[in-house]
């Protein structure tokens, strides 16, 4: 069944268009890379699926609801984790309260309600073990600003996880990571992938995508250029023309 | 007590009232307000047309909490649409717009405001119990919405209010509820405070008033309960104890703004934070 189908989404900035007709759908369970040169529009796609970005067109349908004006939130409930590309901790609060708060999401549902509890003593052990799993369960009191680039991009990827989603959207996660660091994240994703979730997975760390991934999706100048089996895909020419070609400088390498 | 020192404690106990209302719009969920008076405003001047209509004086009291709230979701939904700077110069023009309408509605006495305000039937010691256990009750209330999931959600709004709508809080609604929440108990402070003063006038519900409740929440620590009130007292009393400081209240007010952002953006509360975990550095140092 398709947890996810994305139709003709379309995103144009001042002139540039940064997604440019793009489809495809995940089914449940599978893990998936998108890959492509800098400014080829992945964190703008991923954007377009968390719905942090309003699309200049097309559907998203997540998990047979479709999402596609909905805010945010609504797609968070309806069972989607992200984490950032840029690093976005709460930093008035510790990494556990980041998790707790993610966790709790049933206890923030309604205002109201929220306003009538107090305990916080489940969502924040459960923000533990998250923290303990990916890794950074040492610095769970720390002060954000003071944690290392390594340290934030994980704590993202444990408030995603807190989330219980069903389709977790990763933005490069690995970077910042030594070659350690992300093999072991590497593999608790796929262990989580192992247990049911789907993840859709934006990484420039190639061999780290190739050895977990299991179908890949490559974008280049917005648009959608192949999608298969990792070595299928990673042996196209046009593939290998994309980032044979691949420059630095795009403008909306960042976006 | 003379009447004199009640007459101080009822004012002070407004002003922490005021103070913690907008603290709760502005220190917990951190939306911005510059027009924090035209609620109160609302709510005493809603008040005291009900009592001087005959209304009872506990009606007056709801009701004006009430309008207050229903005007602080109005003024809430703009918050939606704009944020941090826009939203300071949007509700400041809010409160200019509530001051411009009231002086020119005649049935609202215009300039002259509303006199003759009736008592309260409560009793000068029954009021003044009244207004110490309002405030009692906001300071608590205050304490406790900070350990509530609501605070929680407010803190991650305050801090970065996309990434809390990726974790699934409904910002929107978070912010009306903070609005609704804060501008209901300046309704009820203002109400207070007509039947304290028995007249009320536009001005009391000025500009300059805003930027008071405002000096109040910054000087004693945005989002500090217990900071705010402190500040609520201390600047309430300055200028009763010292006739010298109420001639330059606003240059006093606006120059402790100016320190404050400049020097201690935590305010009080910041000020005392550093302090504390400066002792316990040392004590730990120290073997």
């Amino acid at each position: 069944m398709s947890l996810l189908d994305v139709s003709n989404a379309f995103v144009r900035f001042d002139g540039v268009t940064a997604v440019n007709d793009v489809s495809f759908s995940l089914d449940d369970g599978e893990f998936v890379g998108l890959i492509g040169p800098n400014g080829a529009g992945k964190t703008t796609l991923l954007k377009v699926i968390s719905g942090v970005l309003p699309p200049g067109g097309g559907r998203v349908v997540l998990n047979g609801q479709d999402v596609s004006d909905k805010p945010p939130f609504v797609r968070a409930r309806a069972g989607l984790g992200l984490s950032h590309q840029i690093v976005r901790p709460f930093r008035s609060m510790t990494p556990v309260d980041n998790v707790a708060l993610a966790a709790g999401a049933t206890e923030t549902r309604n205002p109201l309600k929220a306003l009538a509890r107090t305990d916080r003593t489940a969502a924040r052990a459960r923000a533990r073990e998250l923290l303990d799993l990916v890794g950074i369960g040492d610095a769970a009191e720390a002060d954000p600003s003071n944690l290392p680039l390594g340290y934030l991009k994980r704590l993202e990827v444990a408030r995603a996880l807190a989330l219980e989603p069903k389709l977790l959207l990763l933005d490069e996660p690995l970077a910042g990571l030594n070659h350690v660091e992300a093999g072991r994240l590497a593999d608790t994703v796929t262990a989580i992938n192992g247990q049911g979730t789907t993840v859709l997975l934006i990484e420039h760390n190639l061999s780290e995508v190739m050895r977990i991934c299991r179908r890949l999706l490559v974008l280049d100048q917005g648009r959608l250029i192949a999608d298969g089996a990792p070595q299928t895909v990673m042996s196209d020419a046009r593939v290998r023309a994309a980032y044979l070609g691949e420059s630095t400088e795009d403008a909306d390498a960042a976006a | 007590m003379g009447a004199y020192e009640l007459s101080l404690l009822t004012l002070i106990g407004i002003n922490v009232m005021l103070a913690l209302s907008l603290n709760l719009i502005t220190g917990f969920c951190g939306q911005i307000s510059l027009g924090h008076a035209a609620f109160y405003g609302v709510g005493a001047y809603t008040g005291a047309m009900l009592t001087t209509s005959g209304q009872p004086f506990l009606l007056a009291l709801v009701v004006a909490a009430l309008f207050a709230a229903v005007a602080g979701v109005i003024v809430g939904l703009a918050s939606l649409r704009v944020r941090e700077d826009f939203l300071a110069i949007t509700t400041m023009g809010v409160g200019f717009l509530f001051l411009g309408v009231v002086r020119q509605q005649e049935w609202l006495g215009g300039e002259l405001g509303i006199s003759q305000i009736p008592e309260t039937g409560l009793g000068d010691g029954g009021f003044i119990m009244l207004v110490v256990g309002a405030t009692a009750l906001v300071f608590a209330a205050s304490v406790y919405l900070k350990r509530t999931w609501m605070g929680f959600a407010f803190d991650s709004i305050a801090d970065d209010e996309d990434t809390a709508r990726t974790v699934g809080i409904d910002v929107a609604r978070y912010k009306l509820t903070a609005f609704a929440f804060g501008t209901a108990i300046a309704g009820i402070a203002g109400c207070l405070y007509a039947h304290y003063a028995r007249i009320i006038v536009p001005d009391a519900f000025g500009f300059t008033v805003s930027i008071t409740i405002l000096a109040m929440v910054v000087v004693g620590g945005i989002g500090s309960t217990i900071g705010v009130t402190i500040a609520a007292v201390v600047l309430t009393l300055m200028p009763e104890l010292f006739r010298f400081v109420n001639d330059y209240k606003l240059l006093l007010y606006g120059g402790l703004l100016l320190l404050t952002m400049r020097y201690s953006p935590q305010g009080f509360a910041g000020l005392v934070r550093q302090a504390a975990a400066k002792a316990r550095s040392k004590s730990e140092a120290t073997p």
